[in-house]
């Protein structure tokens, strides 16, 4: 697992690693060794501490975009007793770029739709790297109406550095399709929650993230334009995507600070790629506990309180 | 034709009078002067090009035109309401590229007497009163952010509170960077206002310009019951260079102009800017038949 290590996680990963590995010798009675690893473990916490918390906004992209953080089907597989993946928008064809479950938590069917992204290349070339064409953005509505249909709650899974700028995209209506999610997903008569979980890029998140909690794991980001376009547009440079990064409030405490997510989920220690499994049952537990705050609100209440959160997102000066 | 449709049945209730003309310092070019037309080369008299709806005489070719001369065009006797004025942009987010926002809206305030890229209005069109949002590319090439969101939203309450239809004129490069993931919930805030205008069984008309794209493209712009575009027009979700880069090939003549979208389903009609307003009050007639 250890292939792909930031600069900034190297003295934490290697740790981390001694532990777990100090962790496997213990097979029989060794107080020795038990010393040893409490010691270790110690120096995690002190380290992780000195680390996580004052990451950047860059480093936390970089998080965000790590080649080995868990997606959409890791977090199914490991969250749900029991899931169906459906496929297709019945329009034009499947997108691999966007998966959607029928799906069991504990005793509850929902519907859950991510973006997905490949690993290596060969699957992220199948991904498309998680930008959906428009298809992807029409099945996700036709699976979030199955469950509005079944009085069933949605949860989305936000990871893609956009919607794809490609012809076809743009001749079969990436806009339109986006535009209809928005509008569809305010007045859909089913909760929602979206989680980012790693990259929330632009217009291609959004297009499955209007929902009446928006949640964000600690190291992803949430954008209006990736670092880099935004600093090729607006600084003529590059290689100014570090500064820009921060600039443009894209992290996951920034948001909410800002007031436009409503939880910030931690991630297990080092992130969610050091822990797959403790990531997903972290976000198990939260999405749950939001699902049973939303399931007792009269669905008329729930639209109207939605349509509330979206109407007063805006800083002007008025008078 | 416009006029002459003040006999048809009043169904958009005319509430106030309008009350004030607006007039666009940038637009009244001065006289004698020669413009060159950017699709046919031409040399052309401005004076021509102006009377003409600001459209070629050569080729027709439609002049980007500022907000205010759009709606100049399209309400009868150029007159209307403005609404919404004091609506300012703040800097949630104490931008500073390099330059700082701040800066740059002092800048384009100065440059195009507004306050932000939209302006909000009602009047009369062919008699039947309208609510229309008009987007000034001239403001920071037409970005959507709190300010142009708000008023949007305004503008779809105000056509639900007076029962009129409403238009929006898209001129647009997409979400404000500088407001960041505040002009995003912009799309999301604007397109939940228009199930409300959709429960009130209110007609939407859209109308895309030169160019629109981006976050508008993909919220409000592409959801009315009635998209009509003008010619030639850019209109798209990503721009052609992003498009270009990625895919690492040129693009196709005439993609992702109106003609490109007309032809692949994604709206109703283009119409020249001296069509429309008869278009407009043709749509006003059908809708309003009970
Ligand atoms: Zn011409």
């Amino acid at each position: 697992m250890a292939s792909a290590v930031l600069d900034f996680e190297k003295p934490f990963v290697e740790l981390d690693d001694l532990v777990q590995e100090t962790q496997r010798r213990i097979t029989e009675w060794s107080p020795q060794l038990k010393l040893e690893l409490r010691e270790l473990k110690r120096k995690r916490i002190k380290l992780y501490r000195e680390i996580y918390p004052r990451l950047n906004s860059w480093q936390r992209t970089q998080l965000a975009r790590h080649p080995e953080r868990p997606y959409t089907l890791d977090y199914v597989s490991v969250m749900c007793e029991e899931f169906t993946e459906i496929h297709g928008d019945r329009r034009f064809r499947d997108d691999p770029a966007i998966v959607a479950f029928l799906a069991r938590m504990g005793r509850e069917s929902l519907v859950i739709i991510g973006h997905q992204k490949g690993r290596g290349t060969k699957e992220n070339i199948y991904r498309n790297f998680g930008m959906p064409n428009p298809e992807g953005y029409r099945k996700a509505l036709r699976v979030m109406q199955i469950a509005e249909k079944f009085g069933l709650p949605v949860l989305t899974l936000i990871d893609t550095p956009g919607a794809y700028p490609g012809i076809g995209a743009e001749e079969r209506g990436q806009a339109e399709a986006i535009a209809r999610n928005l509008y569809e997903m305010s007045c859909l008569k089913a909760p929602i929650i979206s989680l980012v979980i790693g990259e929330g890029g632009s217009g291609g998140a959004l297009g499955i993230g209007l929902s009446d909690r928006i949640l964000m794991l600690e190291s992803s980001i949430y954008s209006v334009i990736s670092p880099e376009a935004c600093a090729a547009i607006l600084w003529k440079d590059k290689e100014k995507a570090k500064d820009v990064a921060q600039a443009l409030k894209m992290t996951a405490r920034d948001l909410e600070r800002l007031k436009i997510i409503d939880e910030v989920v931690k991630e297990p220690f080092g992130g969610a790629h050091r822990d797959y499994k403790r990531a997903a049952h972290i976000v198990r537990r939260v999405v749950r506990r939001h699902l049973s705050e939303l399931k007792g609100l009269p669905v008329d209440e729930l639209i109207a309180k939605r349509y509330e959160k979206y109407r007063g997102i805006g800083v002007y000066l008025e008078g | 034709m416009g006029n002459d449709f003040n006999e048809y049945p009043m169904w958009f209730k005319i509430k106030k009078k309008p009350q004030q003309i607006i007039t666009d310092k940038r637009l009244q070019i001065p006289e004698g002067l020669w413009l060159r037309c950017k699709s046919c080369k031409e040399i052309i008299y401005s004076k021509e090009v102006e009377r003409n709806c600001d459209i070629c005489p050569k080729c027709g070719y439609h002049f980007p035109i500022s907000a205010a001369k759009r709606l100049n065009l399209l309400y009868d006797n150029g007159t209307f309401e403005e609404f919404d004025t004091n609506i300012r942009p703040d800097d949630p987010l104490k931008f500073k590229d390099r330059k700082k926002y701040k800066d740059r809206l002092k800048e384009y305030r100065e440059e195009t007497g507004l306050f932000d890229a939209v302006i909000s209005s009602q009047g009369q069109i062919g008699g039947y009163t309208a609510t229309v949002c008009a987007m000034d590319f001239g403001f920071m090439g037409g970005s959507m952010a709190s300010v142009v969101g708000e008023k949007i939203t305004r503008g779809i309450e105000r056509a639900i509170r007076d029962h009129t239809p409403f238009l929006s004129i898209s001129a647009s490069g997409g979400a404000r960077m500088q407001e960041g993931m505040i002009s995003l919930m912009q799309m999301a805030k604007t397109s939940a206002a228009l199930t409300h205008l959709s429960d009130a069984k209110l007609p939407y008309i859209s109308i895309l310009t030169d160019p629109t794209t981006g976050g508008v493209t993909a919220s409000f712009a592409m959801l009315g019951d009635i998209i009509i575009a003008e010619p030639k027009a850019l209109i798209g979700f990503a721009g052609p260079r992003v498009i270009e880069q990625t895919i690492g090939q040129q693009l196709p003549y005439g993609f992702q102009t109106s003609e490109f979208l007309l032809e692949h389903g994604m709206i109703d009609m283009i119409c020249t800017r001296k069509e429309l307003k008869q278009v407009l009050v043709r749509l006003f007639v059908f809708f309003n038949q009970k």
